[in-house]
């Protein structure tokens, strides 16, 4: 045993150190990790996004020559939407200085977010990850812009109240099915609901969809069929959206009145076929190609044979979303190195970069992205933003923009998340205080 | 007080209440059912014959509906697709046999039931590296299968019945009626049925238990893919689809590991009752007790009758 | 040669009974034991402790509760991940409740709570035997997966429905939250584990292993020698239990720092009950390498390529590991049905006769 022990340590030794060793090579470039899942239940939803957001990286360094000169090294690593993989990853990486993480995970981002403040690593969880991460005094180190789960409940809410001709008052006596992924995504906007359906007098019925049981809802929407809901909302992720849409296009359900939060691609919803007209999601970016900054990514890395993306995945919803979470990546770091003057910033500079993120449609333009998505401002208070956002409907072969830009409803969301990342605060004892510094005078 | 109504009457005014609801559960608890029973034929088919406790039936089953999908997406038209489906559960089959099954012949089972974990893993890595890991449509009218909905209005409401689900139900009678014809009634069949009662016998009498191992994966590969089908024509063809064949299991210790009458009659139970259990008993407790309902059912029967429904009797000997 | 024990003495039944009763093998376990507790501590990076060792060692220990159970007692589990969970669920709920208390005294006492839940759910053992039995834990596997995402209670109503663990620190030192280093960590789980694989193996060595065993090769046969089979099985899924509750608890506590009901799915049910058959059926000393075979093989696969220099697309990575892992489970048993374990015995005999073999 002590031969087998001692050549398995020294092999496992050699790799760590030749793992660790290789980026010491590049040192005068920002490495940006990104955790990626094209494998596992969830892969369908995950490999656009990861696509998006590589080439948009890439993008940059085949065009630019990087962010302000330097060049961005980009790694992707697999967790396959494993919380244990993502940590490993995230270990694995470590070594490296990374200069932010973005987790693709609620429960990675979960596990990450007490390490960023010791580990001075941000993390940029995009309108995913922890709600109350929103509040800056408390989650110095995590951002996760442009909308928290519950920002998008309240816009779905007012859209459906605008649906039936008013302000939210127009709920009053409305039932409202909530469909969604029993695990913690899915969960989190229950207490928002409750608050709400308390405020405005409209009644909730829950469909809870077991992540298992993602591809078998057929007694979920026989309730649905029972309920008679006025409208259906669905926060959903991976297989439960295109099975969920193809359900209630089996139950008859009116698809003009089934809404969902962000996440659902055109494939989830053409695999219903024409049933799914009329399909509703939330969204706050462009799901076409037509920008010069997708044109710059057929030029620059589709066209040179460097994406993974097939032709006909660049432009549309998840792409989009991932070259935007990469937009976010890249000002945050340009941010940063306007603050400090330096080329090469790290983790530190990263997070007062995000702090002085401020995306206006100015500079939207200079990136090819001019009507692309909305301006987004963050401060030291507030890691969120919490952007209006529109409704999309779903016309048989793409998602069409159908509505004005709806506002979050703050003074309800706010609350809620002060109370929350208070609690959060206090149940971990050794909670740090907020030390870091603010560059933005407010 | 109000509890015990909620669970003892209050469910059965409801399916009083309102019978087209309780027809339409029935519905797709049976249409669950089948599918549940037919990834359950698989394992009883692999098991009596070589006594492999196979749990790469699941992934089977996703692996022959994704290479019919992949080949499809790549071009090739749906009925070559499907042959050629077909001949790649026979190679597979045959790999089995040669790489797997004969180097483990005599092993403990529950050595052969891990060989068949390795298996499982293996080709969850081969299916995505050759055919993607996003989640992909089944060519529904490529393949002639039926589209739309037959509605009927009956009982005071609405009972719709999904032609794709028919189909299933047909196919999967015309599938287990086919193979008792196979077994009863040729020459392959009685020599598989000789396999199944015992091994050493079957040997004695010249027949081959390399070939017969063969002939059962493939015919468990078929069945795989037709279930393949049908699953994927109701969601999608993805790999989330392995957890749902672990359904499969409860509906085994119900109908027994060694009875094909049992596999259907279990898979009928199981579908009916998870789905009549959580339409009119999971609102109670929050709903999502699908997950585990099937589970406990089993279970709760095997403390009476520890073999199955039609399980050979377990007859202990020192 | 290295291995031959002529002219080692044994003077006394304690001497015969000891559980390393050849002086190589003491030393072997000495040298291990010193390059565990120095040499890695010392030498290795933050990624080996974090990445490798504490998920290692906290595996090796759930697989250890396993082998109890299917190795020594015959009774096949594929549950163990929920009572992983409900160790950690209650390590949680323990620690959040009474926050004051020695973390390590909240760990222990979470294994016993498993171990009552593991008794509950291993009672229809004494009806059931084999496959079925494997199935109807399924059912523990499932229910207890549904009540950690249902029952509000459990997770403290965070609206994140993860359990989020509080920094706890003994004497001075932080071991649990970001602020413990990989170091404290690797040491707590090292002592856990160290001192329960020893628990583990006096255990097996002695009466109730025999009686264990007797009831693995035979139940009706054991029970006719007067051993009696309810206590029996019922203290192997207690014991089993409590490793697994215990290495759920410092899985949560220790390695991931926040756990969502998923971290507890069948998939890890299913890997340890990997790691317990390719490591080796009734054995401790497997029940190690399976869990290193199992855990580390992957990450020297997804390492090799960039070690290597290749370029190759992180999913490509993914879907090789696991085809290389399915084929090495395949390989292996075919190699050795009984597990790494005996090809460590066989390998020892190996070098007991080198250079001369017989």
């Amino acid at each position: 045993m002590r031969t087998l022990n001692k050549a398995a340590l020294a092999l496992i030794a050699t790799t760590a150190l030749t793992a660790s060793a290789l980026p010491a090579a590049a040192e005068d470039s920002i490495f940006v990790p990104l955790f990626t899942y094209r494998t596992g239940p969830f892969a369908g939803s995950g490999i656009s996004i990861a696509d998006g957001m590589h080439d948009y990286l890439s993008m940059l360094n085949e065009r630019d020559g990087g962010i302000g000169g330097v060049k961005i090294a980009v790694e992707e690593c697999e967790t396959g939407y494993d919380t244990k993989k993502g940590l490993e990853c995230y270990e694995a990486v470590k070594p490296k200085h990374p200069v932010m993480v973005n987790p693709w995970s609620t429960g990675i981002t979960l596990s990450l977010i007490p390490k960023a403040s010791v580990d001075k690593t941000p993390i940029l969880s995009m309108a995913y990850g922890l709600s109350a991460s929103a509040m800056g005094d408390i989650f110095p180190w995590v951002f996760n812009p442009p909308d928290t789960y519950w920002d998008g409940m309240s816009m779905i809410l007012k859209y459906i109240a605008a649906q039936e001709g008013g302000g939210m008052e127009k709920l009053k006596g409305k039932k409202i099915g909530y469909i969604y992924l029993d695990a913690g995504f899915g969960k989190e906007p229950l207490p928002f609901l409750e608050q709400l359906q308390k405020d405005y007098g409209f009644e909730t019925k829950l469909y809870p969809v077991a992540p298992a049981e993602m591809q078998n809802q057929a007694a979920q929407w026989l309730n649905v069929r029972r309920d008679r809901p006025d409208y259906m909302v669905m926060y959903g992720w991976g297989a439960l959206q295109p099975t969920a849409i193809k359900e209630a296009v089996k139950i008859n359900y009116p698809m003009e009145k089934f809404l969902s939060i962000w996440w659902p691609s055109e494939e989830d919803a053409k695999g219903a076929g024409e049933g799914a007209t009329g399909f509703k999601t939330l969204n706050w970016h462009a799901a076409t190609a037509n920008f010069p900054v997708i044109a710059d990514i057929q030029k620059h890395v589709a066209d040179k044979g460097k994406s993974q993306a097939p032709k006909a995945e660049i432009g549309t919803v998840l792409y989009n979303r991932g070259v935007y979470n990469s937009m976010l990546i890249a000002e945050a770091i340009r941010t940063a190195q306007k603050i400090t003057g330096k080329k090469v910033v790290d983790g530190e500079d990263v997070r007062r970069g995000l702090e002085g993120l401020n995306v206006d449609a100015a500079r939207l333009k200079e990136l090819g992205m001019d009507g692309f998505a909305g301006p987004i401002k963050l401060t030291c208070a507030d890691h969120n933003g919490h952007r209006p956002t529109f409704i999309q409907r779903f016309d048989g072969t793409k998602y069409v923009k159908v509505s004005d830009w709806i506002e979050p409803l703050n003074d309800k969301v706010e609350p809620l998340l002060q109370a929350d990342a208070k609690a959060y605060a206090e149940k971990n004892p050794s909670w740090p205080k907020r030390t870091e510094a603010c560059d933005s005078k407010p | 007080m109000h509890i015990l109504y909620l669970i003892f009457v209050d469910p059965f005014v409801q399916m009083a209440g309102a019978p087209d609801l309780l027809v339409q559960t029935l519905w797709e608890g049976l249409v669950g059912g089948v599918l549940y029973a037919l990834i359950a034929l698989g394992f009883v088919l692999i098991f009596k014959a070589s006594g492999v406790f196979n749990f790469a039936q699941g992934i089977m089953m996703v692996f022959a509906a994704l290479t019919l999908v992949g080949l499809y997406e790549k071009g090739v038209p749906a009925w070559l697709a499907l042959i050629l489906a077909i001949g790649i559960m026979y190679l597979l089959a045959l790999a089995v046999e040669r790489v797997v099954l004969r180097p483990l012949v005599n092993q403990p089972d529950i050595m052969l039931f891990m060989a068949t974990f390795g298996l499982t893993y293996l080709l969850i890595g081969l299916g995505e590296f050759v055919f993607g890991g996003n989640p992909k449509e089944m060519p529904v009218a490529a393949l002639g299968l039926p589209k739309g909905s037959l509605d009927f209005k009956i009982l005071g409401g609405l009972v719709s019945l999904q032609k794709i689900d028919i189909a299933a139900a047909v196919i999967a009678s015309a599938m287990v009626a086919g193979l008792a014809l196979f077994f009863q009634h040729t020459r392959i069949g009685r020599a598989l049925r000789a396999v199944a009662d015992d091994h050493q016998a079957a040997l004695s009498v010249g027949i081959s238990l390399n070939q017969i191992w063969v002939i059962v994966w493939f015919t468990a590969g078929i069945v795989a893919l037709a279930t393949g089908i049908m699953w994927g024509a109701r969601s999608d063809v993805s790999f989330a689809l392995q957890v749902i064949s672990l359904k499969a299991l409860p509906v085994l210790i119900l109908g027994g590991f060694t009875s094909v009458p049992g596999a259907i009659v279990g898979g009928l139970i199981i579908g009916i009752g998870e789905k009549l259990g959580e339409f009119y008993w999971g609102p109670l407790v929050g709903g999502g007790i699908e997950s585990w309902l099937a589970y406990v059912l089993a279970l709760a029967f095997l403390l009476f009758k520890p073999e199955g429904l039609f399980g050979e009797k377990i007859i202990e000997r020192i | 040669m290295f291995y031959r024990e002529v002219g080692q003495f044994k003077t006394s039944y304690a001497a015969d009974q000891a559980i390393f009763p050849i002086r190589q093998d003491r030393i072997g376990l000495a040298l291990i034991l010193l390059v565990a507790f120095v040499a890695i501590p010392l030498l290795g990076g933050e990624f080996l402790i974090a990445s490798v060792m504490i998920p290692f060692l906290i595996l090796a220990l759930a697989a250890i509760g396993l082998n109890i159970l299917i190795g020594y007692t015959g009774l096949i589990s594929l549950g163990t991940a929920a009572f992983m969970g409900v160790g950690a669920y209650a390590c949680y709920k323990l620690s959040t409740l009474f926050p004051q208390v020695n973390i390590l005294v909240w760990i222990l006492t979470s294994g016993f709570i498993a171990c009552a839940v593991g008794v509950v759910f291993g009672l229809p053992s004494l009806r059931i035997k084999g496959f079925y039995l494997a199935i109807a834990t399924l059912a523990a596997q499932f229910f207890l997966q549904w009540c950690f995402g249902r029952v509000g209670w459990l997770y403290n109503y965070n609206p994140s429905g993860a359990i989020e663990v509080p920094g706890h620190s003994l004497f001075g030192v932080a071991v649990t939250g970001p602020s413990a280093t990989p170091v404290t960590r690797y040491y707590v789980v090292l002592c856990i584990v160290v001192a329960m694989t020893w628990i583990a193996s006096n255990l097996v060595h002695g009466r109730i292993g025999r009686n264990w065993m007797a009831v693995r090769d035979m139940d009706i046969a054991a029970q006719l020698m007067g051993i009696r089979l309810l206590p029996a099985k019922l203290l192997a899924f207690a014991v089993s239990s409590f490793y697994a509750g215990v290495a759920g608890a410092l899985m949560v506590f220790i390695w991931l720092g926040a756990a969502e009901p998923e971290a507890f799915n069948i998939n890890l049910s299913f890997l340890l009950l990997f790691m317990v058959i390719i490591g080796g059926l009734g054995s401790l000393l497997g029940s190690f390498f399976g869990a290193a075979l199992i855990h580390i093989l992957p990450i020297i696969v997804r390492a090799a390529p960039n070690a290597l220099g290749l370029s190759v697309g992180s999913a490509t990575v993914e879907h090789l590991t696991y085809v290389i892992t399915g084929a090495l489970i395949i390989f292996f048993l075919i190699v050795e049905p009984h597990g790494l374990a005996r090809l460590w015995q066989i390998g020892k005999q190996k070098l007991r006769a080198w250079p001369f073999p017989y």
